[in-house]
């Protein structure tokens, strides 16, 4: 029995690759991406004394931007546009030292050495004044429901068709493939989109989390994001014959997302070795945008980046995904349908002959 | 309107699952494909489908919309009712209305599911199920229906349910090519393939299989060459593929299931020679 089972073990790849990569997986990320710790903060500094507050500042302020001719308002759009997660606006005793509260780490971190700076620092968190744990976790909550129905629940959609022989019918039918795949993926599109709503609406409600930027933008990225990881689902679905390697594979997606994309460990504290991998991941960029357009209330302009980045994402994955598919679902389909009806798919082969009775 | 594959060579990696195989599929005619597991059965259905590309030859099949497949698989949703099934794939077909309704009634009649209408597929029994199929495939009355082993698992009064579907779907002119592993209703096709490796053994209508036989069948309870006899019930046959079996030995007339074995094991005996 157990031989039996340690032959069945090796021969399952996806099951191997959890028990041996996990672990080391897991390893790796709490050991060097799990710091709640930010060692240091993007700062600007403006106003007629900039240079020399600099010159003053520890070096846990990483300052970045440096503008004499700033003001407040120009303060406040760096943070808005998360170029910065501090700026201080000098020309005034006690200096004000506005904090990005939706990036919530890096906030408590500078509030915590601010409050160091005794009377010389009037400190003002916008965003997130209270600094609630909520607040920033229901935007990027947002994106792991639509990560979840999008690669987990399309691709056992997707696979059950394969596992019950339908897809195999469907096929040989004449329905093009790309309304195959349309058909597939329009239902969890919808249920995602709808889900998306129930979520935000429901963290408003009951956490209080304001919706300060343009809707429209928020679910344009919404559905950009769901187009990546909706092209994730079918991509899963494309390398996996039963429900339980779908699921196996999703949560190899999943769970690298929930981890590395900033939402539970920011990012600026990972290991730079880590770090990179956040970067790779679609939840990362949606995040940034959620957050930014529901909590700080930044214009797409100043979320260009994040946009771009999902975008380009959505293209490559989705499309690859959906090719990958087409080719699953429809293997002798150009020939047939260049030649039309009754037709060859090929030349006949110079030499064949035709079986007859007696012949083998 | 004939219907055929022919010179068909498909590969899937190093394996050969059909090897220079020619069969045609005349309209209104039965052609059964039988063999052993591995004989390239699907294959050759599925090449027919247009669901797997052809190494080598070609392949003379309907437009898809005339073209009508029941998968090896259940070949229904199984979270859809009978009837929403039927409407689904009816739907594709670009039936619809009054039509789709008296095709619908029609079928669920001829195939004993009316009282089944409003069940979910997973709820049917394997033969409702694969009659379910089998409805599914010929709604949109197709030139050239596809079979995968439409009888295989299923008790034998839905066996002898499904045949006559099979003959009435012939009958109205369809041409049928269906695979099987009972060599009884093999026999009862206007026509049948033998398969065994990727290779066709024999083929033709059972009477001018059995009459081109070469060879001869001897029975026995002890073999004289073990590779060249197979058990059929209590006693042994053996094949003489000379038509020289020792003095004594007793003759048997060969059925259809000797005929394969027999045929079989002249392919795989001289191969290994």
């Amino acid at each position: 029995m157990i031989v039996k089972e340690f032959r069945e073990l090796v021969r399952d790849r996806r099951t191997l690759a959890m028990l041996i990569v996990m672990p080391l997986l897991l390893l790796v990320i709490f050991g060097y991406a799990a710091n709640f710790y930010v060692s240091s903060v993007k700062t600007a500094v403006v106003g007629p004394q900039a240079s020399q507050v600099v010159a003053l500042l520890p070096s846990f302020f990483d300052v970045t931007v440096t503008e004499p001719a700033g003001t407040q308002a120009d303060a406040r759009t760096l943070l808005r546009d998360n170029t910065v997660d501090v700026a201080f606006v000098t020309g005034k005793t006690p200096v004000p030292a506005l904090v990005d509260g939706s990036n919530l780490f890096a906030a408590q971190s500078a509030v915590a050495a601010l409050n160091k700076a005794g009377d010389r620092v009037t400190t003002q968190v916008l965003y997130n004044p209270g600094l609630k744990t909520s607040w920033v976790m229901v935007p990027a909550i947002i994106g792991l429901i639509l990560t979840f129905i999008g690669t987990i629940i399309t691709s056992i959609g997707m696979v059950r068709e394969r596992e019950s022989g339908t897809l195999e019918q469907l096929a040989v039918m004449p329905i093009r493939p790309s309304r195959v795949i349309l058909g597939k993926i329009a239902p969890y599109f919808l249920v995602a989109a709808l889900d998306m709503i129930i979520v935000t609406v429901l963290g408003i409600l009951l956490f209080a989390v304001p919706f300060n930027g343009n809707p429209l933008a928020f679910a344009l990225g919404a559905a950009i994001f769901l187009f990546v990881v909706l092209g994730l689902g079918v991509f899963i679905s494309t390398i996996s014959q039963t429900v339980g390697q779908a699921i196996q594979t999703a949560f190899f997606f999943l769970l690298p997302q929930i981890l590395l994309s900033g939402m539970i460990f920011p990012l600026e504290a990972m290991a730079a070795g880590v770090r990179w991998i956040g970067y790779l991941l679609p939840l990362t960029y949606f995040t940034m945008i959620s957050q930014g357009i529901m909590l700080r209330g930044a214009p797409i302009a100043a979320l260009w980046l994040p946009f771009v980045v999902l975008t380009a994402m959505a293209v490559v994955v989705f499309t690859g995904a959906t090719l990958r598919f087409r080719r699953d679902l429809a293997p002798g389909r150009p020939a047939r349908q260049a030649h039309g009806p009754a037709a060859a798919t090929e030349p006949a082969a110079a030499g064949g002959k035709a079986n007859t009775v007696g012949t083998s | 309107m004939t219907y055929a594959v022919r010179s068909a060579t498909v590969r899937f990696g190093p394996a050969v699952a059909l090897d220079d195989v020619t069969v045609e599929v005349p309209g209104g005619s039965v052609v059964a494909v039988v063999g052993g597991d591995g004989a390239g059965k699907s294959t050759l259905l599925r090449a027919l489908a247009g669901e797997v590309s052809l190494d080598a030859g070609t392949v003379e099949a309907p437009p898809r919309e005339r073209l009508g497949y029941l998968p090896a698989s259940s070949g229904s949703w199984a979270a859809l009712t009978v009837t929403q099934n039927i409407d689904f794939v009816a739907g594709i077909y670009g039936l619809a209305g009054d039509e789709l309704a008296a095709r619908c009634a029609e079928l669920l009649d001829r195939a004993a599911l009316t009282p089944a209408a409003g069940r979910l597929a997973a709820q049917l029994s394997g033969g409702m199920r694969r009659k379910l199929g089998f409805v599914m495939a010929i709604v949109h009355r197709p030139a050239l229906l596809i079979l995968d082993e439409p009888t295989t698992g299923i008790d034998p009064v839905s066996r002898i349910d499904l045949w006559r579907l099979v003959s009435e779907a012939a009958a109205s002119g369809a041409a049928v090519l269906m695979s099987t592993t009972y060599l009884d209703e093999a026999e009862r096709a206007g026509h049948l393939v033998v398969l065994d490796r990727g290779r066709v053994l024999v083929q033709g209508p059972y009477d001018r299989v059995r009459a081109d036989f070469a060879g001869v069948v001897t029975r026995a309870s002890q073999p004289v060459r073990a590779e060249w006899a197979w058990r059929r019930g209590r006693i042994l046959h053996e094949y003489w593929p000379g038509a020289d079996p020792p003095a004594g030995a007793t003759a048997v007339e060969p059925d259809l299931e000797d005929i394969v074995i027999a045929l079989s094991l002249a392919r795989r005996n001289a191969v290994s020679s």
